[in-house]
């Protein structure tokens, strides 16, 4: 277990409140000065060097995405916006830092940003976390208070302006793009890249867009060292990461921990076991519900970071982890997951918006048994058709999970649909394509 | 996607009470000058507050002038994003989470406590017309599955009963207690924390 001196989030379940005073009693706000008065080359080494990879699901490395960044202002203003519009089933990471650790995320927010040269911050929050971004509101009005931000925000020199815009139920503007037309005031949907935002993002200026677990640690891993938070977890999967362990479980919980932890440690030792215990487990989705499920029989030696998860043909996504135990039906579950997926397409391409409704149909008639035999095989290749033919991976976070559904668990389905509509006719189904040969006498 | 269409019964005017144009002003001068586009999700959220919980076509005809955008651009934002209610929801309006992690905890009991103390079907009134309630799509709690959002608050680790006790109070005209239901503290595992120990005795 990781040690408690490591944990960068020591007030993740507010036992000490949120305000200027009692955060810097944890370290933040101490020392900004001389942070940036080291420089921005210096800032961004010391973030490659960590190794800290995005928190918002792709895990691509920060101090990359930073050095983006054009090295001079142009005629364009640079802005950083912040994505806090989380919305993948599974995780709740990110209101926790928003409600009981704001000071770390503005902090965080002023170094970006003076990392990146920008002197104006959107959080983007989504709508439903209305009563947290109003805890973050009070913090960032107390940090204009004490001169944290704003002109020379604290003595840094560096002037910045944090503002908040909030979401309205839309889960496609977690996706960097379609949040940015969120913010300009159009439908979230996403655009194409190239161009990348870091060149032509918000209002077409060059934007860094990061989560905001990944903003929240940057503060304490410029104090503690990059070589600090390489030194946690294991090469490319460096440092401390907040999981969300919800699900058939019987302490659900929020718990920071270093990666390429044990999925078992996680279950058993913070989540307080599987309900009916360890052999009642069927399956477990690793990374919030976009990524694949993983069979119990691999959980067992699963660790817990983005590579590991990768040869496991899933991913580690949010951290968050959904647990299933043997009560529940897996297809159910997954037909579920398959009608989220169609109520957030946004529409904008066809393989997504068509698909991922036909998806939640074919699921649902699956999980009764109505369906037959060969459209099992046409539900994966309904996935295949959409995934990596749309615009944004949203194309692959809906039919991923369903791939993983039929990867691991193809024989339960087979067992319960094999309805045969042209041998015996057992139900009226009209959707069937061969029903109406049925009706016909002479068919 | 979700189909969302406006409501039949439409107001014919809508003008920002004092109050909302205040706020409205403050919302625009956070974005750049000419960008004033951007304040549109904003607005129709103060619009939403004023009247009700819900946003008529005359608002969003009005904030399309406020912001000197067209209209048409509005009704989209309008009827993209979910939080907005184009008819009218009461003035409780509950949402019960029920997506997979929420949904293999017991979210279909809340369900099931939502049609018999509030209305049979969602999306539809209550008798005394002061609430509605609805399925929607992750809140974002999972660890604190199931749960239900009324209004701005959340309630969470909730179970049938619990939640037939919060909808009487409601409808009684209280303000239930927002939070977890089963005491615990924001989101540590109930009775089994082992993080972060001297901090939660200091």
């Amino acid at each position: 277990m990781l040690k408690d001196q490591d944990r960068i989030f020591k007030n993740l379940y507010n036992d000490m409140g949120s305000d200027v005073s009692s955060s810097q009693k944890r370290g933040d706000w101490v020392n900004t000065k001389e942070i940036t008065n080291k420089g921005r080359d210096w800032i961004i080494n010391e973030i490659k060097e960590s190794q800290l990879r995005g928190r918002g699901g792709a895990g691509f490395p920060t101090g990359l995405k930073w050095s983006f960044a054009p090295k001079e202002v142009g005629s364009r203003p640079h802005y950083l916006v912040i994505n806090g519009d989380e919305s993948e089933p599974g995780t709740c990471k990110d209101r926790d830092i928003l409600r009981f650790e704001p000071h770390k995320l503005i902090e965080g927010c002023l170094i970006a940003s003076y990392a990146v040269q920008a002197h104006v911050c959107y959080i983007y929050i989504r709508g439903e976390y209305f009563v947290d971004g109003q805890k973050l509101q009070v913090a960032i009005d107390e940090a204009y208070e004490k001169k944290l931000l704003g002109k020379n925000a604290a003595g840094t020199g560096w002037d910045l302006d944090i503002y908040i815009h909030y979401g309205a139920g839309a889960y496609i503007c977690g996706e960097e793009t379609a949040l940015l037309e969120s913010i300009e005031g159009k439908k979230g949907q996403p655009r194409l890249k190239p161009p990348f935002p870091a060149l032509i993002g918000l209002y077409g200026c060059p934007t860094i867009i990061n989560n905001v677990e990944t903003i929240a640690v940057v503060p304490t891993i410029l104090r503690k060292g990059g070589k600090w938070f390489a030194s946690l977890g294991r090469e490319k999967n460096t440092g401390t990461k907040i999981f969300c362990i919800s699900g058939n479980v019987n302490t659900p919980c929020n718990v920071e921990e270093e990666m390429n932890i044990p999925l078992k440690e996680l279950i058993e030792v913070h989540a307080g076991g599987v309900i009916g215990g360890w052999d009642n487990l069927q399956a477990v989705i690793p990374g919030g519900s976009s990524m694949p499920l993983i069979p119990k029989e691999k959980c067992e030696t699963l660790t817990m970071d983005f590579d590991s998860l990768m040869a496991e043909k899933s991913g580690l996504g949010t951290a968050g982890i959904v647990v299933i135990n043997k009560d529940q039906d897996i297809i159910k579950c997954m037909a579920r997951i398959a009608r989220f997926y169609k109520h957030e397409s946004c529409g904008q391409c066809t393989p997504c918006r068509e698909g991922s409704g036909w998806m939640w149909r074919m699921l649902e008639r699956m999980s009764k048994g109505d369906a037959t035999k060969d459209e099992v095989e046409m539900l994966g290749d309904v996935t295949n058709q959409i995934a990596g033919h749309t615009i944004c991976a949203f194309g692959e976070g809906s039919s991923w999970p369903v791939q993983g559904l039929l990867r691991h668990f193809k024989k339960e389905i087979v067992e319960r649909n094999n309805l045969d509509p042209i041998v015996q006719k057992k139900n009226n189904i009209p959707y069937l394509v061969d029903q109406h040969l049925l009706d016909k006498k002479n068919a | 996607m979700s189909l969302r269409r406006p409501a039949k019964n439409q107001p014919e005017n809508f003008e920002f009470s004092s109050s909302s144009l205040e706020d409205a002003r403050k919302i625009v001068s956070k974005y750049p000058q000419g960008k004033q586009q951007s304040a549109v999700m904003a607005l129709l959220y103060i619009a939403q507050r004023q009247n009700d919980n819900w946003i008529p076509l005359a608002a969003m005809k009005y904030i399309a002038k406020f912001l000197d955008m067209p209209y048409i651009k509005v009704y989209e934002v309008a009827t993209f994003y979910t939080m907005y209610n184009l008819s009218p929801v009461g003035k409780h309006f509950i949402q019960v989470c029920t997506t997979t992690p929420c949904m293999i905890r017991g979210a279909g009991k809340l369900v099931e406590a939502c049609k018999e103390k509030i209305s049979e079907n969602e999306c539809e009134l209550s008798n005394d017309k002061s609430c509605s309630w609805m399925e929607v799509e992750c809140l974002g709690a999972c660890v604190n599955a199931p749960m239900m959002q009324i209004n701005n608050d959340y309630y969470e680790d909730l179970d049938k009963e619990k939640t037939l006790k919060i909808l009487d109070q409601i409808l009684n005209g209280e303000v239930p207690k927002p939070g977890s239901y089963r005491g615990r503290i924001n989101n540590e595992p109930e009775n089994n924390r082992k993080t972060l120990m001297d901090y939660k005795n200091a």
